[in-house]
């Protein structure tokens, strides 16, 4: 059984007569432990793909499984959960929390997991140092330049040790060293046994993966496995 | 939970310290609630303990009998009277009476004039046993003395007030004093009492009771008060309930007519005080609980304001895992630690407020704020601030974390 099973989704946008189509039926299946690129040209549909694995938004129609759980008959509440426990998000805006400092953003998660807050500050530590970010983590995010931001938000994904890390556009503001820093980090990851799904307009990056999923128009037009994949930088 | 409760606080602390002066004008309403209601509060108890002291002193054993007109029978010019010989009907027939004394208060002009100065007083006429019933003491020469009342002699007993009023010396006693074209002869000095509630206690002209009744002409149709005090045995209820029954005798009343009279107890005395003070503190409790009413939705206002701009926040709080319980507390508790804070803030100008205001009016008893005022103070700020935070709280914790997120 995959970990992700997608069929017939569909994400309509109503703007006024007329309809937006983001997702125009996507059938897909992503296995535990795959590391998947999405890309495809911008309005294509990514983001918000990404947004209904990530049990933020709700598809128009159509059936998600996750783990074998029908996301769609799981209440607020749950997937507040599944978000919380098995699910680290890099949003596109990265989405910090604008009055906390770096180390209190990447705290946040592990405190609806009710961990106190030495071993809060532990993890999230650890989880800063590892992007190289030791040195900034009293910093709000707007002392910090988008990169850094980038990759407090790449923290705060990473501290709840999540078995599926959802990224879009993780290396968006990132020089090509850092792109290369984090992209090794992915690559440790999908060692460890995370599950990614990376969305990027980069070819690199998308050659780094075992998989690219090409999008357009809201569908998936293009679905191989990457031949480069056994080859690591 | 708990580890999020704390960080709810810390937040919420955090939020409110960030937004200083649009917290503190948001629980300017709860702070003037609470100030207004600790303040009254703290004026009224000081001034109902003071009370309570102050008739202890008096004692409880003594009575004051009065005549009582209703209202309607003044209006048809009927007046009930007391008279001399219904207090000789209770000293023969009444028992458990240690002392009894009439009062006749002058009738016409109390002034009284010493040399060039003239100052107005309470003069009344009232005998030996007067002393023995009010507690009073003499600080220079005697009271009145029985020969005085049965030889209607012209004497007075002045108060402490009097003298001062009159520019008179320390000592008194041997001066004459003029009172309605008459000159009596100062016999003797009470010891200063003080005041109660703003009113002096020595302010005061004492004279034997028959020489006051001569001077209104032995009217037969006089009004006095009677006072008396009890003997240790005797049971208060035992005593009105007897006054009663002769006086009711004596006044020829059917069984369906009220007392023309009023037997008042010192204990009552305090009562009917007491009840006034309560009413106060009811009436200015209603008037401020309004205002904290007003204070409740004025933290409502800003936390809805505070919702809406935070709900990208709360759409990002809730994309990495908050559930709905974590985003309802964090804004409940900031509503209740604003309006806490406003009640903490209310307490201490109350306090202030309150000590300002006995300190100012002389003689005035000091402030004190029982515990309870404070419990109840807090808690009803508390209350207000959950009650009206809940609306804003529970409309943060029903937002779609999508729809949250991209609000700009
Ligand atoms: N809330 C919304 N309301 C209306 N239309 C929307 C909304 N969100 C997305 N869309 C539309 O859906 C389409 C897909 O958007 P999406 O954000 O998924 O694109 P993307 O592939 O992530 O693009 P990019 O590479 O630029 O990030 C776009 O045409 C966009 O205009
Ligand atoms: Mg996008």
């Amino acid at each position: 059984m995959a970990l992700i099973e997608l069929s017939g989704i569909t994400k309509y946008y109503e703007m006024g007569d007329q309809v937006v189509k983001a997702l125009d039926g996507i059938d897909i299946e992503v296995i535990e432990n795959d590391y998947v690129a999405f890309i495809g040209s911008s309005g294509s549909g990514k983001s918000t793909m990404l947004n209904i694995l990530g049990c933020l938004d709700k598809p128009s129609s159509g059936q998600y499984h996750l783990n074998g759980k029908n996301v769609e008959s799981l209440d607020p509440n749950e997937l507040s959960e599944i978000r919380n426990l098995e699910i680290g998000f890099i949003f596109q805006s990265f989405n910090l929390l604008p009055r906390a400092t770096a180390l209190g953003n990447v705290m946040q998660p592990l405190v609806y997991r009710g961990i106190g807050y030495r071993q809060r500050k532990d993890m999230a530590m650890q989880a800063l140092e590892r992007v190289g970010l030791g040195d900034r983590v009293d910093h709000l995010p707007n002392q910090l330049s988008g990169g850094q931001r980038q990759r407090v938000a790449i923290a705060r994904a990473l501290v709840t040790h999540p078995s599926i890390l959802l990224a879009d556009e993780p290396t968006g503001n990132l020089d090509s060293q850092t792109t290369i820093e984090i992209m090794q980090l992915f690559d440790d990851l999908h060692d460890e046994g995370h599950t990614l799904i990376v969305v990027t307009h980069e070819d690199e990056i998308a050659q780094h993966c075992h998989r690219v999923v090409e999008m357009k128009d809201g569908r998936v037009f293009n679905d191989s496995t990457s031949n480069s994949a056994a080859v690591t930088s | 939970m708990f580890f999020a409760l704390i960080e709810s606080f810390r937040s919420a602390l955090a939020s409110i310290i960030a937004h200083g002066l649009r917290s503190f004008l948001t629980t300017l309403g709860i702070v003037i609630g609470v100030a207004s209601v600790i303040a009254v509060i703290s004026v009224t108890q000081g001034m109902s303990s003071f009370i309570g002291e102050t008739f202890a002193s008096l004692g409880s054993n003594s009575l004051t009998i009065q005549s009582y007109t209703p209202f309607e029978d003044q209006m048809k010019g009927i007046r009930a009277r007391l008279t001399p010989e219904d207090m000789e009907l209770i000293e023969r027939r009444a028992e458990g009476i240690a002392s009894i004394t009439p009062i006749l208060y002058a009738n016409r002009s109390s002034q009284i004039k010493f040399g060039s100065q003239t100052a107005f007083s309470r003069i009344m006429g009232t005998t030996y046993a007067f002393q023995e019933v009010s507690q009073n003491y003499m600080s220079v020469g005697r009271f009145i003395a029985q020969s005085d009342n049965l030889t209607r002699r012209r004497v007075v007993i002045i108060g402490d007030k009097v003298r001062e009023n009159l520019n008179m010396p320390d000592n008194p006693v041997n001066e004459y004093v003029d009172i309605g074209g008459e000159w009596f002869k100062i016999v003797g000095l009470m010891e200063a009492k003080g005041e109660i509630m703003g009113q002096s206690q020595d302010d005061i002209v004492l004279m034997p009771y028959n020489t006051m009744r001569s001077l209104q002409g032995n009217q037969a149709r006089t009004d006095i008060q009677i006072q008396l005090s009890l003997s240790e045995s005797a049971v208060l209820e035992n005593v009105t309930a007897q006054l009663t029954n002769l006086l009711r005798n004596a006044h020829d009343l059917d069984s369906d007519e009220d007392d023309d009279f009023q037997i008042q107890t010192a204990e009552q005395l305090m009562e009917t005080f007491d009840t006034v003070i309560n009413m106060v503190t009811i009436v200015i409790g209603g008037i401020v609980s309004i205002s904290l009413l007003v204070g409740g939705i004025g933290i409502m206002n800003i936390m809805l304001v505070s919702v809406t701009e935070r709900t990208r926040e709360i759409g990002i709080c809730k994309a990495i895992g908050a559930k709905r319980h974590h985003i309802l507390m964090q804004f409940l508790i900031e509503a209740l630690l604003l309006s806490l804070l406003g009640g903490l803030i209310g307490l201490a100008i109350g306090y202030g407020l309150g000590t300002l205001i006995s300190s100012s009016i002389p003689s005035f008893p000091p402030a004190s704020i029982p515990l309870w005022s404070v419990a109840l103070a807090l808690g009803f700020s508390g209350f207000v601030g959950v009650l009206f935070g809940i609306l804003p709280a529970a409309k943060a914790a029903n937002l779609d974390p999508i729809d949250a997120l991209r609000y700009e």
